[in-house]
C-alpha cells in the first residue's frame, strides 16, 4: 500500500478550506444585482385558497415582484414530480397528486407554499409578504399515520382515502404455510419515529438569467444537479437541459434531504428571467423544519415465526408510511423498494410477505433520509430477532449466529441476493471487543448502585449502490441507476477526474484522488477532483445511498483503465515496440522483461505533442470516459452492540458503551470510513433517544425549532469501539460495499434492544426520552417502588 | 447608522441599522463568509465568533451592541498562536465532514482553551454543547481539543 493509494488514511485533502473558512457552500455566492426571495407559507394544515390578493404587497417599500401558483402555470411551469412509480396489488398505479410549487387553490401543509416576494433585501421581502391577503377556508387536517385512511378529509382529490398505494412483496402463500407450522411466533408492533434531517447548512438556492446567452444557472444546495437539472427541464419544464446549468458548490450536508427537487428552487431560477435579476432565498431554520423534507414515519405490526429449534421460519410485516402531502422525488421508492428487499436481514429466513400501505396527511412530505427504508426494515428485523431470542429463552448473540445466512450467494425470498459476508466473523469480534462475557458482572454492579443496565444488539444488513439500471426500471424507477466519469489527463501529467458522484461530507476529493494515484501511481497532489457543476461534468447520478464509492468509482476505475490502454498505445509508438509488449506498473510504461520505460508524465506529454505517431493511426491526446452500471447492489453488514445504563429516578439512558463492527468490503480511506460510521451511529442514536418530529392534531409542527427538538450532541455520544471485517464485494471490480448509512441503520434497534434489556420489557418507543424511559420503569417495578 | 468595526485586526467603516446581527455584517457588508447561518437564534453555534477572544454567536449579537470590541472570524483565528494549533490539530484528527458547522466549532475550541488550558471530557463537553454537528464529528472534536490543549502532541496516530 502506497501512503495515499488503497487503504492509505490520507488526510483529508479539502479540509485546510473548511478549517479556515474558505468553503464556498451557496449561500457565500452573491451575483451582481441580486434580489431576494421570500416564501409566504401556509400557516394553516389544510385550506382551501379563496384568493390571493397581492396588491398591498406589490406596493411595499423595495418590492421588485410578487408570484404565484398561477403566475408559475400561466409560463406552464409545470408540477414537482416523483420520480419512481410504485404499483398497488392490483395494479393500479399509485395515485399521484399534484404538486405545484407554488399552491394552487389549495394548501396540504404547514409551510406549504403560497406566493413569493421578491424584493431588494431580504427584510423587505418578509414585510410585504405580510402584506399579501390569503383568504382560506381551513379544512380539518389529517396528520396520523395510521389515521390517514380512516377520516373524512381528504388530502388529494385523485385518492378520496388518502391512499397512495397498497403495495407488496413476498410470497404470501408459503409465509403463511411457514406460520401454520411454527412452533412460536413472536409479534411486535412498531412506531418508527418521524425525523428532520437538519444539515447544518439550510438548503439555499440562487438563480440567474444571462439575456444574452439564454442561459440559466441555478446555484442550489443539491447532492445531484444533474438529476435537478433534468427534472427541472424535462418535467418542470425551466429550459432545455442545454440552456440550464446546475452549480452545487460545497454543500453543508445532505443525509438524504438535498436529494430531492424543491419549490423554492425551481421558483428561483424562474423567477430570475422574470424579474432580469439574479435571485437568492435561503432557508431559515424554521423553514427548514416546515419544509425540508422528513424521513421514516412508519407504523409496523410484524411477526416471526420459529420452530422448536429456534430457526426463524418466516415473517410477515406490514406497515404503514406516512408520504406527507405530496410525493416528493423519492418517496415512493423509501418505504416499498428500499424497505421490503432488506427484510431477510443477516437471516436465512425462508418466507417473507410484508405489505405496505402509503399514505398522504397533511404534514410535511416524507423522503429519503440517511439510510431510507434500510433503517426502518433493520429496525423491525432486529427488534423482533431480539425479541424471540428473549421469548425463547436464547442468548440473543446466539439465537442470531444460528439463523445467520453462511453460505454465499444467497437469495432472499424479497429479491436480494447476497453475494458475500461473514456475519458469524462480525459477531465474534463485536463480541470479543465488547467483552460480552463480562456484561452479566456489570450489570451486577450497576443494580449494586442501583442502576438498570442493559445491552442490545443490532446484526444489520444494507443494500448500497441501488442497481442495476435495468433492475431498477423494472420497479418502477424513472432513472438508470449508473454513474459517469471522465479522466482528464493534461500535458504535464496532472489529472482531473470529472466524476457525477457529488462530495457533501463524503471527502471525495481524497478518496477519488486516492484511487488515480493508486492506479497511475502519481502523487495524489497532482489530482483534481471536479464535481458539482452540469458544465463541466457531462451526466451523473449523484451521491446518496452509500453509492459513490461502490459505483461512482468504479466508474472512475474503468476510466483510469482505459486511460492506462490508450498510454500503452501511446507509448509503444514512443519506444518503437509492439503494443501488446507494453505494460504499466509503478507508474511507469516500459517494455515487459527490459529497463526501457516512460514514466506517466512523459507519455502524457507524448500523447498531446503527437509527434511520435501519425494522428490518423492513433488519436492524440489523453483523456477517457466511462458509465459504470453495477451488476447488483452490495451488501454492507454488521454488529453494533449497545449497552446503556439506566437511572430509574431520572430515566436519563447513558449509553456506556458503544462497539461496531462493520464489513464494508475494501476500504479506501479508514480515517474517512470511521468518521462516517462515528456519524451515522450519532444519527441513530439521535434517532433511538432524542429526535421526534410532532405534529398536533390541527398539523401544527410543534418540534419546529432547535428547542423544541432535540439533536444530539457531544455528551449524548459514548466513546466508540470500532472493528472491522472484510469481505469483498464481488460486484464491483474495486470490492467497495459502501458505509455511509450504516451507523444510522444499525444504531436504533441497538439502543431499543439495550433500553428494553435493562427494562425487563418491551414496551418502549423511540425516542427514548428520559421522560419515556422514567415512565417505562414505572412500569417495571411497581413493587420496588413501594 | 454607521459603524467603525474591528474586524480581525482591520477597521471597516460600515452603514448599517443599530440591530443588524454581526453575522449579517460580516457576511453580508464585510464580504467574511467563513462565518455560518445556521439557525439565526443562538441554538446551533454555526456562526460562533470572537469578541474581544470570547466565544459569542454573531447571529445575536448585535452591532451596536459590539461597541469597541475586537471582533475574530474564522478567516484570522489562525493567525493567533492558539487558533493555528486548533486548526492544525483539526486536520490531523480529521475532524471535519461536510465543514458547515466548522468555522462555529473551530472558534468556540479557541475561546474553550484560551479561558482553560487542559479542558477535561466534561469542560469541553459543556464548552461545546452549544455547537451542533449534524454530522456528528463529535469525537473527534474532542480528540482534536485535547491535542490542542496539548500543544499539538498526540498519544496515538489521530484514529
Amino acid at each position: 500500500m502506497s501512503a495515499t493509494g488503497i487503504g492509505a488514511p490520507v488526510r483529508r485533502k479539502e479540509d485546510q478550506r473548511f478549517v479556515t473558512g474558505q468553503g464556498r457552500y451557496v449561500d457565500d455566492f452573491n451575483r451582481p444585482g441580486q434580489a431576494y426571495a421570500y416564501f409566504l407559507r401556509s400557516p394553516h394544515a389544510h385550506a382551501t385558497i379563496r384568493s390571493i390578493d397581492t396588491g398591498p404587497a406589490r406596493t411595499m417599500p423595495g418590492v421588485v415582484a410578487v408570484f404565484t401558483g398561477d403566475d408559475l402555470a400561466a409560463d406552464k411551469i409545470g408540477g414537482l414530480i416523483c420520480g419512481w412509480m410504485i404499483h398497488s396489488k392490483d395494479g393500479s398505479p399509485m395515485k399521484a397528486g399534484p404538486h405545484p410549487a407554488l399552491a394552487q387553490g389549495k394548501v396540504r401543509y404547514v409551510g406549504d407554499h403560497v406566493a413569493v416576494v421578491i424584493a431588494e433585501t431580504l427584510a423587505q421581502a418578509k414585510d410585504a409578504a405580510e402584506a399579501i391577503e390569503v383568504d382560506y377556508d381551513v379544512l380539518p387536517a389529517v396528520v396520523n399515520t395510521s389515521e390517514a385512511t380512516k377520516t373524512p378529509v381528504q388530502v388529494h382529490e385523485v385518492s378520496p382515502d388518502n391512499s397512495v398505494f397498497n403495495w407488496h412483496l413476498g410470497n404470501k402463500d408459503e409465509t403463511e404455510a411457514a406460520f401454520a407450522r411454527a412452533k412460536h411466533v413472536t409479534k411486535i408492533d412498531l412506531v418508527n419515529n418521524r425525523l428532520v434531517p437538519n444539515a447544518l447548512e439550510p438548503r439555499a438556492a440562487l438563480g440567474e438569467y444571462d439575456f444574452g446567452t439564454d442561459n440559466y444557472t441555478l446555484y442550489t444546495t443539491s447532492q445531484n444537479p444533474h438529476v435537478a437539472r433534468l427534472v427541472l427541464s424535462a418535467f418542470v419544464g425551466i429550459a432545455p437541459e442545454n440552456k440550464l446549468r446546475v452549480i452545487a458548490p460545497d454543500v453543508g450536508g445532505g443525509f438524504g434531504s438535498k436529494i430531492f427537487i424543491y419549490a423554492e428552487e425551481t421558483v428561483c431560477v424562474w423567477a430570475a428571467k422574470k424579474v432580469k435579476r439574479p435571485v437568492k432565498w435561503t432557508a431559515d431554520r424554521s423553514e427548514a423544519f416546515l419544509s425540508d423534507a422528513h424521513g421514516r414515519d412508519h407504523v409496523t405490526h410484524a411477526e416471526m415465526a420459529t420452530d422448536e429449534n429456534g430457526k426463524i421460519l418466516g415473517l410477515r410485516v406490514h406497515t404503514i408510511a406516512n408520504l406527507g402531502a405530496y410525493l416528493s422525488t423519492f418517496s415512493s421508492s423509501v418505504p416499498t423498494y428500499l424497505y421490503a428487499p432488506l427484510l431477510s436481514g443477516q437471516y436465512d429466513i425462508p418466507a417473507i410477505y410484508c405489505e405496505v400501505d402509503a399514505v398522504y396527511t397533511n404534514t410535511a412530505p416524507v423522503d429519503a433520509y440517511r439510510g431510507a427504508g434500510r433503517p426502518e426494515a433493520t429496525f423491525v428485523v432486529e427488534r423482533l430477532v431480539e425479541r424471540a431470542a428473549r421469548e425463547l429463552g436464547q442468548d440473543p448473540a446466539e439465537f442470531r449466529r444460528k439463523n445467520y445466512i453462511t453460505q454465499f450467494p444467497h437469495q432472499t425470498p424479497v429479491i436480494m441476493t447476497y453475494d458475500t459476508g461473514d456475519y458469524g466473523a462480525s459477531l465474534d469480534k463485536a463480541l470479543e471487543l465488547a467483552d460480552y462475557k463480562n456484561f452479566g458482572a456489570r450489570k451486577q454492579e450497576s443494580a449494586r448502585r442501583g442502576k438498570l443496565r442493559g445491552i442490545g444488539f443490532s446484526s444489520y444488513i444494507e443494500a448500497c449502490g441501488i442497481a442495476p439500471s435495468q433492475a431498477v426500471g423494472s420497479l418502477g424507477a424513472g432513472v438508470g441507476l449508473w454513474e459517469s466519469a471522465e479522466v482528464r489527463v493534461n500535458p504535464t501529467g496532472s489529472v482531473e477526474v470529472l466524476t457525477g458522484s457529488h462530495s457533501h461530507g463524503q471527502g471525495h476529493e481524497t478518496t477519488f484522488a486516492q484511487l488515480v494515484s493508486d492506479r497511475l501511481g502519481i502523487p495524489i497532489d497532482q489530482v483534481s477532483i471536479v464535481h458539482g457543476d452540469t458544465d463541466k461534468v457531462q451526466f451523473g447520478m449523484g451521491t446518496y445511498g452509500s453509492r459513490s464509492g461502490a459505483v461512482g468509482m468504479s466508474a472512475i476505475a474503468k476510466a483510469l483503465d482505459k486511460v492506462i490502454a490508450k498510454g500503452k498505445k501511446v507509448a509503444a509508438h514512443v519506444l518503437e515496440a509492439s503494443e501488446g509488449d507494453i505494460e504499466f506498473k509503478d507508474g511507469k510504461f516500459g517494455i515487459a522483461g527490459t529497463d526501457r520505460t516512460l514514466g506517466f508524465g512523459d507519455v502524457a506529454l507524448q500523447a498531446y505533442i503527437a509527434h511520435k505517431f501519425s494522428g490518423q493511426d492513433l488519436e492524440p491526446g489523453l483523456k477517457e470516459g466511462a458509465f459504470y452500471d453495477p451488476t447488483n447492489f452490495t451488501f454492507p453488514a454488521g454488529v453494533h452492540i449497545c449497552e446503556v445504563e439506566i437511572d430509574p429516578d431520572t430515566g436519563v439512558t447513558k449509553i456506556e458503551r458503544w462497539t461496531a463492527v462493520d464489513d464494508f468490503g475494501v476500504i479506501i480511506n479508514p480515517m474517512i470510513v470511521e468518521g462516517q460510521v462515528h456519524g451515522g451511529i450519532a444519527q441513530g442514536v439521535g434517532q433511538a433517544l432524542l429526535e421526534g418530529a410532532v405534529y398536533d392534531q390541527s398539523g401544527q409542527l410543534v418540534t419546529a425549532s432547535f428547542n423544541d427538538y432535540c439533536m444530539p450532541r457531544a455528551m449524548d455520544l459514548p466513546s466508540f469501539q470500532i472493528g472491522m471485517t472484510v469481505t469483498p464485494c464481488t460486484s464491483n471490480p474495486l470490492g467497495i460495499k459502501g458505509c455511509g448509512e450504516a451507523g444510522a441503520i444499525a444504531a436504533p434497534p441497538a439502543v431499543i434492544n439495550a433500553i428494553t434489556d435493562a427494562l425487563g420489557h418491551e414496551d418502549i418507543a423511540m425516542p427514548a426520552t428520559p421522560q419515556a424511559v422514567w415512565r417505562a420503569v414505572q412500569k417495571r417495578m411497581p413493587v420496588a417502588a413501594e | 447608522m454607521a459603524y467603525s468595526l474591528n474586524v480581525n485586526g482591520r477597521i471597516h467603516s460600515v452603514d448599517v441599522d443599530a440591530d443588524t446581527p454581526l453575522l449579517w455584517v460580516l457576511r453580508d457588508v464585510i464580504g467574511l463568509t467563513g462565518t455560518k447561518f445556521g439557525c439565526g437564534v443562538a441554538q446551533c453555534g454555526a456562526c460562533t465568533i470572537h469578541l474581544d477572544g470570547h466565544a459569542v454567536r454573531s447571529c445575536v449579537t448585535t452591532i451596536e451592541s459590539a461597541g469597541s470590541s475586537a471582533i475574530m472570524t474564522i478567516e484570522a483565528i489562525g493567525s493567533t498562536p492558539k487558533g493555528s494549533v486548533v486548526q492544525r490539530a483539526w486536520l490531523e484528527e480529521e475532524v471535519v465532514q461536510c465543514g458547515y458547522c466548522q468555522s462555529g466549532q473551530i472558534m468556540s475550541a479557541v475561546a474553550l482553551l484560551n479561558a482553560n488550558a487542559m479542558p477535561s471530557d466534561g469542560d469541553i463537553d459543556d464548552a461545546m454543547s452549544g455547537n451542533i454537528c449534524r454530522c456528528g464529528t463529535y469525537p473527534r472534536i474532542r480528540a482534536a481539543i485535547k491535542k490542542a490543549a496539548r500543544g499539538g502532541s498526540n498519544t496515538g496516530n489521530g484514529g
